[in-house]
């Protein structure tokens, strides 16, 4: 009997190379957060996250996960172990989606119906900075270094530049139709922008502003409208670029050194937001119509699993190990 | 940039429906909130954005637009009915732009069409072949056509013919709503209402839907539960082909209902919208060409390279040919988007959109430099 379980326990370390991560999923019309296992990919918890949850982060030590409450106009922060409310964080109105400092603080809030940028202190819970920028503001990417922290605005059509010590616009960048997403590589060298309604994604010169290239999506016998760009991550490695295509259900993969795209694959219905596993040996993507998760082996570049969530999946975030 | 709205006030009775009431600000909010989008934008480029709006009687409305000539205002917004339309146009200077955010009239865009003036509205064909490839898809094929009496009316019915006729539908029926005045539902009129309808509508021909052709407000909200037949009502009831309505949440639209509605403090009507997409074509031309020449926006919005984000999941681009700007139609009971069109499998060589309205070869617009070819 206990020599049983010890071969069992054996075994279970050795398909267990990594640890398994909590996966923590916003349910924008659910109201709840669901809580993945990486390694069984099952639903271990959910819980009510505040009204309209959408953008989701979590703290570099994984002892804080954020989660963007945008009805309640706050940041809801939750302990991601026992999944009580820890506190809010001012927000400024409808916070949308936000980016945190690569350090852990602080926070950068992109308030939708408000054209700011809230930046708020994590630790003393104050507003550092609220910066004008254009109309419906999204995307938040922040480079490598904390210096430069990208913030899209969807009816404005730019990318706006923000200097983090001075709070103060430095360039913008017009870019296509509706902007939802900005995605900086790991060495700081690209930023990546994806428009929704443009149908494209631009590959920026950040030191510049400059736009290198565009990278555009076709699938036959779907609807080029449907080719929707929202959610982009790049492997560390800056290699290859993963990007969701909205209403068409699938993630482009491009090869991050030509642009050129690679394979669509089909996931669930209305793809927006794509979050890696700390070891990239998975992509997780919400799909917010089929109220589930897809499941990509990043390295096979294939869709390996779906997994039901709640309803309206909108963000996902990965614990780190 | 400066540019002026100026919206015609036709005498009218009351709406059936008090929720349809008309306010001061109606489409005057909607362009306040353009300006607040495209000066937001434009602090980071230099421009500036000054909108000024008129409303006027229809006596009056060409004396305002002359003053607005002679103020040196190059970029109009028109919000009135045809005749105004083509006597605004007609009177304009050379290199002035209007933009039509109201009349739906399809002459407008073929044998009637001003070079001088994009049409942000859609025409009456785009609203009915947006319901027809709807009905078309649910396989309710054969329509009992309601119309009312007005000349207003009946175009809008033979929008509805021709509608029938482009998708394969079948009008089994027609029968004519005589506008004898004085129908409301105020107090009690639901009593009489309720006796009228079933009469009116006994002894149809077999249908699948009620089509209602009331450009006048005058019958079609009375159908809907009161028909002789437990038939839907589709068309000025029921189920509406809509440019917005204000449950519209799709595609961020949910952002632009917060910002007008804490802009204005009420919800966004179809006026308000068709007033903010005018001058965001305009917004995003200056945006793109850093030029407020009104030539130069009307050439950018006309050219390849113009598409705009205007809430419908897809850019919203103009037909070079006629000066119609192509976009989806909202199909709404009101309460939510039940539908959006262009339906699935109506295919087109150029855009899905173009399955809606007036396609090149049948429009008579020649003022583009195009037209039938």
């Amino acid at each position: 009997m206990i020599r049983t379980t010890l071969a069992a326990l054996l075994l279970s370390a050795a398909a267990w190379p990594a640890q398994a991560n909590k996966v923590f999923i916003s349910n924008e019309r659910g109201n709840t957060v669901t809580v993945l296992d990486s390694e069984t990919w099952e639903v271990i918890a959910e819980f009510p996250a505040g009204n309209r949850p959408r953008g989701i982060t979590i703290s570099p030590d994984g002892t804080e996960l954020y989660v963007c409450a945008s009805d309640d106009d706050t940041v809801r922060v939750f302990d991601p172990n026992t999944y009580e409310e820890l506190h809010t964080l001012p927000s400024g109105p409808d916070p949308e989606l936000f980016v945190l400092h690569p350090s852990g603080n602080p926070l950068y809030i992109a308030n939708e119906d408000d054209n700011l940028v809230t930046v708020t202190d994590v630790e003393t819970h104050q507003i550092l900075a609220e910066i004008p920028v254009g109309v419906e503001p999204e995307g938040m990417g922040i480079s490598p270094d904390g210096a430069v922290v990208v913030n899209t605005s969807e009816t404005t059509n730019m990318a706006h530049f923000i200097d983090t010590q001075t709070f103060e616009i430095t360039q913008n960048t017009l870019v296509d139709q509706r902007p939802r997403f900005a995605q900086f590589t790991e060495d700081g060298s690209l930023l990546y922008v994806s428009s929704e309604i443009g149908g494209t994604v631009s590959v920026i010169d950040p030191a510049s502003g400059e736009i290198l290239h565009k990278i555009v999506f076709e699938v036959p016998g779907v609807q080029p409208e449907l080719l929707q760009p929202v959610g982009v991550r790049v492997t560390q490695d800056g290699r290859r670029v993963f990007v969701a295509l909205g209403p068409s259900n699938r993630v482009a993969v491009i090869d991050g050194e030509t642009w050129e795209v690679l394979d669509y694959l089909l996931v669930g219905q209305r793809v927006w937001q794509l979050a890696f596993t700390p070891d990239e040996k998975f992509l997780i993507t919400t799909n917010g119509n089929s109220n589930d998760v897809s499941i990509i082996d990043v390295a096979a570049e294939e869709v390996i699993l779906s997994v039901p969530v709640g309803q309206q999946p909108w963000g996902v975030v990965v614990a780190p190990d | 940039m400066a540019a002026a709205v100026i919206r015609v006030d036709y005498p009218s009775l009351l709406p059936i429906s008090r929720l349809d009431l008309p306010t001061e600000d109606l489409g005057f909010a909607g362009a306040e909130l353009a300006t607040q989008d495209n000066l937001t934008t434009g602090q980071f480029l230099g421009q500036d954005y000054v909108t000024q709006t008129v409303a006027v009687p229809p006596e009056e409305a060409q004396a305002a637009f002359d003053r607005l000539v002679a103020e040196g205002t190059r970029i109009v917004v028109v919000q009135a009915r045809r005749e105004e339309l083509l006597a605004f146009a007609d009177a304009a200077p050379e290199g002035m732009l209007l933009l039509n955010a109201r009349a739906t009239d399809e002459a407008l865009r073929s044998e009637e069409c001003r070079a001088n003036v994009l049409h942000v509205a859609p025409s009456d064909r785009m609203m009915t072949d947006a319901l027809a490839q709807f009905l078309i898809w649910k396989r309710w094929g054969d329509w009992f056509l309601i119309h009312g009496s007005h000349p207003e009316d009946r175009a809008l019915a033979e929008a509805y013919e021709a509608s029938a006729e482009k998708f394969g539908a079948r009008i089994r029926e027609t029968r004519e709503f005589a506008d004898t005045g004085g129908a409301r539902v105020a107090d009690t009129g639901h009593v009489l209402v309720q006796r009228q309808i079933p009469v009116f509508t006994q002894d149809a021909r077999r249908h699948d839907v009620v089509v209602a052709a009331d450009a006048s407000d005058v019958f079609a909200p009375y159908l809907p539960f009161q028909t002789w037949d437990a038939a839907p009502v589709v068309g000025a009831a029921g189920l509406r082909p809509v440019t917005w309505h204000a449950a519209h949440e799709a595609w961020g639209a949910t952002q632009m209902q917060n910002r007008f509605e804490e802009l204005a403090g009420r919800p966004m009507r179809e006026e308000d919208y068709l007033a903010w997409l005018a001058l965001r074509v305009v917004g995003e031309s200056v945006t793109r060409t850093g030029s407020a020449d009104p030539q130069a926006i009307r050439n950018y919005a006309l050219g390849p390279d113009f598409e705009l984000a205007a809430f419908k999941g897809q850019p919203v681009t103009f037909r070079d040919w006629n000066g119609q700007l192509r976009q989806p139609v909202l199909l709404t009971d009101g309460r939510i988007t039940v539908s959006v069109s262009p339906q699935d499998g109506f295919l087109h060589e150029v855009s899905p959109l173009d399955t809606l309205g007036l396609d090149r070869p049948e429009s008579r617009c020649t003022a583009f430099g195009g037209g039938q070819e």
